[in-house]
């Protein structure tokens, strides 16, 4: 499709015209930096972004489509990008989060997106801001980002968010140990999913000792049971308490500027690596001496 | 620009009510282990469901699987839909329990391949690279 | 010789009230040479370890069969799997096969009835008649039985999640026909389990499924006691890839979860679990399979008997019918299936099944013709009738290969039962995606191993030849659809529409609680409530269970 009727295509919220847009971002396509330069940034400051992350078994996917119906029911424009990791091996991957929100595949205001990680590391936080951009500039007032709360690519995805959410279920145990190095601690609300199942009281109390890094209070923790929608409603308004909170401390806007530098830097690293990779082969090094320097020559040569 | 990582992105899921996914799930891991992304949308899905999904994940290519002999009617069902929604281009593969006869048919209606029991999977990747290349930019 | 005492006793008790009831077929078993034929071939020293683990038929633990006699009394059912279309045109399929010497009915139902759409309903396009027969109200089931008495028949119906509807509606179609539910006999599979990890026919999420499974075992312990209740099938789990270990142990699984709901429920175990009954897979590994057959009886007796203290030996009984592997037959060089169906029934046979159902050659194509059918039967025949192997029981017992894997495979899939437990529970690792992990794991190292030819298939991968014969196929009549949706107006004319709706309301109201469903159900169906409309009012009140992928 050419870039001018794709643009338009975006304005008229066609799902053609994003799915072949986001394609086109995600595939380092030429065309990518016209697309990105022409949408309408008023959407894009406006929209909420939401991340969901935990760990495999929490019923994320199902937390997500839930989200997904009681948003819709007033009437808000939805997107999603559900993140799943590329076989290390053959490079590709299987992007199944989608099956447990098909019921709104035909819902033209539900505009998701499955998206592989592809081994990148910088760059897939690059592409994933892209694809947030473009969906945000087709109208979407809340995008939610969805990642596998394990490596550290799916942490990085995180900082796109402006609220996260880390969900977590009884009986997942170790995973919690795990995870307090990391994601604990840049949660801004906690969930606990299945809350109808055995220990979901137990696992509530351990985590309401957690505080999000750099805040005096502990994280807010929320009891929700997904498959049959409970306590949907009630999350989505801590969602919405809270990022009226951000918006009103300047919270928000600190979080944005941040993840908005952090983004301009994987797009330079990004660019930079092939650059730098033919230099590098160009001048087709000894094995012998330190990378180290050998590095910081060339960067001062460029 | 960034690194070029473009990847082959294909739709595999059953539409109508067969609920046998086996040959549905080994194609989409084997597609997966040649390389490919497979957005697996399950079963029980209805011809719009299908098209409208492949149409937002941008897919090169879908892949159906029936063995409950309603192919005649749904394969082509998703050709329509995928015609309605304004991607003719999306090339339909489809496999399954599907007599001869039928696969002559199902052609004419505009599915691109069809694989009856026994193909090789060799062959079935082929085809799925074969019609992703092929599929115009659209 | 002496005759060690146990066999004695076991001669004097459990097979002398066996021959008590019922004769055996003959009174003599002779071989071409006249020579006798063995009731049981035992050991010369029958040690503590034969009488433990492997012991008698009709037995605990029943590792050599569930009955004394086993085909010396009666040989397996020969219940053929039919049924397409209309109920006319699947009538008239019955009676040919009841004619041809089919002992029992087995029916097969369309997609859209399995998961509880009217043929009308939308999402029933295309598929109405396609794999089995499409019922949409009593008045189909009336005519699927027609000129077939109820009280000479028994009826097996592959239907799951809608079960209770079509086994309300088999009882008043008896009823019609004068037949008392006390002497209805058959079963109805009601395996909702296995459905949600291998066969993808659910309606409901698991919880209220199991309401409706004890449901339905309550009203048969006291209306229609001669039915089976329930077939915990592994058929099914085997065809979605799974191996013969896991097949035994996620069915036994299922088994017991089932057990434990129905006591949940207050039900007495000695009334209910006899009327439980499984449903296996004979594969093409024959040793293997023999094997399986033998594990999974020993292994379900001691469940039975440990976990859950049965009492009554018809508690400790695990029948089964049995069917050929679908998956193993090949679209190339079809009358090589007559081969493979022939060695699976075989290890059915030797694995002591109460009935079997056998493949047709055509079935990689479509739905059998008739010719294939008879074929498929023949196979049952000549089996029972010209080998030999139904004149003597369980005669593999006591190979050293045959016992050493009876042991392994009841000890690997108690492992696995164990290790179901201590993550939760069937429903939670159904929830989890483990077992549908596990089997799909299994599959793709299957399918794998055919890719590479490091598992010959012949035809498939091997010995392949080309091939420009097409079979003669049977062709659904597209019409189907078009009389079946006719049909089903009328019947909605012709009802006493506002007792319809005012049964569907008390339906909806008993859901809502905790009492027996049933009741209500068979109130709608006499009706002329159609399925889609009672399932619909399931729907609203117990919800839909989502596929996880």
């Amino acid at each position: 499709m050419k870039t001018s009727r794709l643009l338009e295509g975006l304005k008229a919220r066609d799902p053609r015209a994003i799915g072949r847009a986001i394609s086109l971002v995600e595939n380092g396509d030429e065309s990518a930096e016209a697309i990105l330069s022409a949408l309408d940034e008023n959407f894009v400051s406006e929209a909420v972004i939401i991340g969901i992350t935990g760990p495999p078994g929490a019923g994320k996917s199902t937390l997500t489509n839930s989200i997904i119906s009681e948003l819709r029911q007033s009437g808000k424009r939805i997107g999603i990008i559900a993140i799943d990791p590329s076989s290390p091996i053959s490079g590709g991957a299987i992007l199944g989060d989608r099956i447990r929100m098909m019921q709104h595949a035909t819902d033209h205001d539900v505009v998701m997106r499955s998206m592989a990680t592809r081994g990148r590391l910088g760059g897939l936080c690059a592409t994933a801001g892209a694809a947030v951009r473009i969906m945000a500039s087709s109208g979407c007032s809340f995008i939610i980002i969805e990642t596998v709360g394990v490596g550290q690519s799916e942490m990085d995805i995180i900082r796109l968010a402006d609220i996260t959410l880390l969900v977590l279920a009884p009986g997942l145990g170790d995973d919690i140990q795990a995870m307090k190095a990391g994601l604990l601690e840049v949660a801004d609300i906690l969930v606990v999913n299945k809350a109808d199942c055995k220990g979901a009281d137990i696992l509530a109390m351990d985590l309401e000792a957690v505080t999000r890094k750099g805040s005096s209070t502990p994280t807010q923790v929320s009891m929700t049971v997904a498959t049959e929608s409970k306590g949907i409603a009630e999350l989505l308004d801590r969602i919405d308490k809270l990022d009226s909170e951000h918006r009103d401390t300047g919270e928000r806007k600190t979080r944005r500027r941040a993840a908005h530098e952090q983004e301009v830097l994987d797009w330079c690293l990004e660019m930079l690596r092939p650059k730098l990779q033919a230099e590098i082969t160009k001048r087709e090094l000894p094995l012998l001496g330190d990378p180290r320097l050998k590095a910081k020559k060339i960067l001062e040569e460029q | 620009m960034t690194e070029k990582t473009k990847k082959h992105r294909v739709l595999v899921g059953k539409p109508g009510l067969d609920g046998h996914d086996r040959g549905a799930k080994f194609i989409a891991h084997a597609l997966r282990d040649a390389g490919f992304e497979v957005v697996y949308t399950g079963i029980r899905r209805s011809p719009d469901e299908i098209a409208a999904a492949a149409i937002q994940e941008d897919v090169d290519a879908i892949g159906l699987s029936s063995l409950s002999g309603a192919h005649m009617r749904l394969f082509p069902a998703v050709v329509e839909a995928l015609d309605k929604a304004g991607a003719p281009e999306i090339p339909v593969l489809g496999g399954g329990v599907i007599p001869d006869e039928d696969i002559v048919a199902l052609k004419a209606a505009g599915i691109a391949e069809i694989f009856t029991p026994g193909t090789p999977v060799d062959k079935i990747i082929s085809a799925f690279q074969d019609a992703c290349e092929k599929k115009p930019a659209g | 010789m002496t005759k060690h005492p146990k066999l004695v006793e076991w001669e004097e008790k459990e097979l002398a009230k066996s021959l008590n009831r019922f004769p055996e077929r003959k009174d003599k078993f002779t071989n071409h040479g006249g020579e006798e034929i063995p009731r049981l071939a035992t050991p010369e020293n029958m040690d503590d370890r034969y009488l433990e683990k492997i012991s008698f038929p009709g037995q605990y633990p029943f590792t050599r069969g569930v009955q004394p006699t086993m085909y010396r009394g009666r040989l397996w059912t020969m219940r053929q799997y039919a049924g397409f279309s209309t109920a006319a045109e699947s009538n008239k399929r019955y009676r040919y096969l009841l004619e041809q010497g089919t002992t029992g009915l087995s029916v097969a139902f369309d997609l859209p009835t399995q998961i509880g759409y009217d043929s009308d309903d939308p999402m029933s396009l295309g598929e109405v008649g396609k794999v089995g027969v499409a019922i949409d109200s009593l008045a189909d089931m009336e005519t699927l039985f027609d000129q077939i008495p109820l009280d000479k028949v028994s009826t097996s119906m592959t239907i799951n999640s809608p079960a209770a509807i079509l086994l309300a509606m088999y009882v008043a179609v008896g009823e019609k026909q004068g037949v008392a539910p006390e002497d209805i006999k058959g079963t109805i599979q009601n395996d909702v389990l296995k459905e949600y990890v291998a066969r993808g026919t659910y309606i409901f999420p698991p919880k209220p499924s199991l309401r409706l499974i004890t449901n339905i075992f309550q009203w048969c312990g006291q209306k229609t006691p001669a039915f089976n209740t329930i077939s915990i099938s592994g058929y099914h789990i085997r065809e979605a890839g799974s191996t013969a270990v896991q097949e035994v142990a996620f069915t036994l699984a299922n088994g017991c979860t089932y057990v434990q709901t129905a006591l949940d429920a207050g039900l007495e175990l000695d009334i209910f679990a006899r009327r439980l009954a499984f449903f296996f897979n004979a594969s093409s590994d024959l040793l293997e399979e023999v094997a399986k057959f033998r594990a999974a009886r020993r292994l379900w007796a001691r469940l039975m008997k440990e976990r859950f203290g049965a009492r009554k030996p018809t508690s400790l009984m695990l029948r089964f019918h049995t069917q050929t592997a679908g998956n193993t037959l090949t679209a190339q060089q079809i009358d090589n299936n007559i081969v493979r169906v022939t060695i699976q029934a075989l290890a059915a046979v030797f694995g002591g099944t109460q009935s079997l159902h056998t493949n047709s050659k055509d079935e990689a194509h479509s739905l059998p013709t008739e010719e294939s059918v008879r074929t498929a039967l023949r196979t049952q025949q000549i089996l029972a009738h010209e080998s030999g192997v139904a004149d003597t029981i369980d005669p593999l017992a006591g190979s050293y290969y045959i016992e050493a894997l009876t042991d392994k495979i009841e000890r690997e899939a108690l492992a696995l039962i164990h290790k179901i437990e201590e993550s939760g529970g069937v429903v939670k690792c159904i929830e989890e995606g483990f077992i549908q992990r596990q089997i799909e794991n299994a599959a793709y190292q299957y399918q794998l191993e055919i890719e590479r030819s490091e598992r010959i298939i012949v035809g498939v991968n091997k010995f392949q030849i080309q091939e420009d014969k097409k079979p003669p196929l049977l062709r659904v009549n597209p019409e189907v659809e078009k009389t079946q949706v006719a049909k089903l107006t009328e019947v909605k004319k012709n009802r006493n529409n506002e007792q319809v709706t005012n049964r569907l309301t008390k339906l909806e109201t008993a859901a809502q609680g905790d009492g027996n469903l049933m009741p209500h159900i068979y109130d709608c169906v006499k009706e002329y409530a159609t399925l889609g409309e009672i399932c619909n009012v399931l729907r609203k009140v117990f919800g839909e269970y989502k596929d996880r992928g």
